[in-house]
């Protein structure tokens, strides 16, 4: 009971924040500098003073502040995002057609990430004072310090035009009509650069992470407990200090959600992968402002639905928050 | 032990105190040694590196020396970490100070107001900001300090909850002083070390922010950056590898020697904590 309870504690302040950030939205489409009309347009210089004041009484800018806000809000709890006036489709559309990408590439860094972090990491606790841990924790520092794009713009020099290993552009080889397994591998093929280059950086994070939550575990009672018992070492890292330190990292794992749509817009710009962090960049270029509000309303839910599903995990992780005792 | 004795018994640290040195050399002496605009074009374009005596990293797209722009983005680069992890530290602290000391209600409020800045994607925020303010210095740090400030708060706030109710503050409140000056007297600089500590990697982490908005086409248009320059060759990288690697590589020193001297730092001024974790 007090599970559910959390959980729909979560949701409310889920909403709460996703209404801040439509205010947020709201407030910025006022500073910027300019007719607002203008900027929905996408178009910051001077435009055809007719369609300028269409766009006004369309969008209700001759309405007093209070009434826009009201139509901003409520249209977006209605999921109308407004319009793209350069590529002239909604932004929804736009949105929703780019978003599997995005999740897939997100989703396998993460996954990458986390398993080679909490590997590396644990080696490094337990070869705390050796050469090799050492190495490791060099490696995650260097790792933590490159600029992400450019290590992705590297491996493309590396692996596509040196090596010719790997497809550097795209999700898929164009009018390969690849279906099935086909589709699935060649999908898979263009999926390792990006997803490793991203996951990279975060490696790095969950490696000192996994670290140093393994040192601070293994300096508790039970761990001198199970020494005494005479339990082999690989079985106390193993089974009684990489338990107990995993909690820590989940919960941090989850914090770093945004840091990953973040890099996302990074990676997919510079290996042309078709999410929404490349729709981003285009809508800089492009200067498409409704756009680039929707999609940063985008990302900042998914971050959200992504710490809700963090939760949801601890509470398995860890029986005591599920009984709430 | 001293201070500095005990920074440079962490090798690693002296290590990127001497990178970090030479970087700020670098950026003081570009105008001496270019001092010409880095946006001039001074050769022919796509010149690969220790081709032409002079230009020992080539030239870029435009026949723009890549040497000069390297020097002069140095600059930019220091200047924008330093100043905005500095707008970041006069939000940050002041609020993480109030919340931490006062407690209740305002200590509530002031901690969903920075749990709220925390869920948004930082980059995604940073973007948004730039691009709605239009590209210039001002907007870019003002971006990046918006993005980086709670971690401050949150940890200056979780100092003064631990040193709110401290003896010397209790003596202080009973001699009479004001709330204000005991948040600025007495307990702000009991707090001076984390906060340098973790300043000196804020640093670090709004240089690669810096970075990567320009590498977006989000820099400032009057100022060369490091960038600037790889987003401008990311088109032409099956041509021109080393247009993007040696800004790439100067991000990744500086970056890598500010997080070396922070760790130092740590070790310095928590000089307890530096001999149970070794």
């Amino acid at each position: 009971m007090l599970y559910l309870r959390l959980i729909t504690m979560r949701l409310l302040k889920a909403v709460v924040v996703l209404f801040m950030i439509i205010i947020f939205n709201f407030v910025l489409i006022q500073l910027a500098p300019g007719d607002p009309a203008a900027i929905l347009a996408g178009e910051a210089g001077a435009t055809d003073e007719e369609f300028l004041r269409q766009l006004r009484e369309r969008f209700g800018l001759d309405q007093p502040m209070y009434v826009q806000l009201w139509r901003y809000v409520s249209g977006i709890a209605m999921l109308d995002f407004g319009f793209s006036y350069r590529q002239g489709v909604p932004v929804l559309d736009l949105i929703l057609a780019r978003l599997p990408a995005t999740l897939l590439l997100t989703g396998t860094a993460f996954v990458l990430s986390l398993a080679l972090g909490i590997v590396a990491g644990s080696l490094a606790a337990a070869r705390v004072k050796k050469p090799s841990g050492s190495i490791i924790m060099t490696l995650a520092l260097l790792f933590y310090a490159t600029p992400l794009f450019w290590v992705a713009l590297m491996s493309v020099v590396l692996f596509s035009v040196y090596l010719d290993l790997l497809p550097a552009y795209g999700m898929y080889t164009v009018g390969a009509g690849h279906t099935g397994l086909a589709l699935v591998l060649d999908v898979g093929k263009h999926l390792i650069l990006p997803a490793t280059t991203l996951a990279l950086f975060f490696m790095a994070i969950y490696t000192r992470m996994t670290r140093a939550s393994m040192l601070e575990a293994s300096q508790q009672d039970f761990v001198k407990t199970a020494r005494a018992k005479g339990l082999k070492n690989s079985v106390i890292q193993r089974r009684h200090i990489l338990r107990n330190a995993l909690l820590p990292i989940i919960t941090l794992a989850g914090l770093q959600a945004g840091q990953m749509v973040g890099g996302a817009i990074l990676t997919e710009t510079v290996f042309a992968w078709p999410g929404i962090g490349r729709l981003m960049f285009e809508a800089l270029q492009q200067r498409d402002y409704n756009l680039l509000l929707g999609i940063f309303f985008f990302s900042a839910a998914l971050v959200i639905v992504f710490n809700i599903i963090t939760d949801l995990v601890y509470g398995l992780a860890d029986p005591r928050i599920k009984e709430g005792s | 032990m001293s201070f500095f004795a005990r920074f440079a018994q962490n090798r690693g640290a002296l290590f990127g105190l001497i990178i970090l040195l030479g970087i700020i050399v670098m950026a003081i002496l570009a105008p001496l040694v270019f001092p010409e605009s880095p946006w001039r074009m001074v050769q022919r374009p796509f010149l690969p590196p220790m081709e032409v005596d002079g230009f020992l990293l080539g030239t870029d797209t435009m026949g723009r020396n890549v040497a000069a722009g390297l020097m002069h983005g140095a600059w930019v680069s220091l200047m924008i970490g330093l100043v905005s992890t500095l707008v970041a530290l006069m939000i940050g602290v002041p609020l993480g100070a109030v919340a931490g000391y006062y407690g209740g209600l305002i200590d509530d409020g002031l901690m969903r107001f920075t749990e709220f800045f925390q869920t948004i994607p930082n980059f995604a925020l940073a973007i948004v900001l730039v691009a709605i303010m239009q590209p210039s210095i001002t907007s870019i740090v003002l971006a990046i300090a918006i993005v980086s400030w709670p971690p401050v708060a949150r940890l200056v706030r979780a100092e003064f909850m631990s040193l709110r109710n401290r003896e010397y503050v209790e003596a202080a409140r009973l001699v009479g002083q004001s709330n204000a000056t005991i948040i600025v007297r007495q307990i702000l600089p009991n707090t001076l070390s984390p906060i340098i500590v973790l300043a000196s990697l804020m640093v670090a982490t709004a240089i690669l922010l810096e970075s990567a908005l320009s590498f977006v086409g989000l820099g400032d248009p009057n100022v060369m950056s490091w960038g600037y320059m790889i987003g401008a060759a990311r088109t032409v990288i099956r041509q021109a590898w080393w247009l993007s690697f040696f800004p790439g590589v100067a991000i990744l020193l500086t970056v890598l020697a500010l997080n070396l001297v922070g760790e130092g730092l740590d070790d310095a001024l928590n000089p307890k904590l530096a001999r149970e974790r070794s």
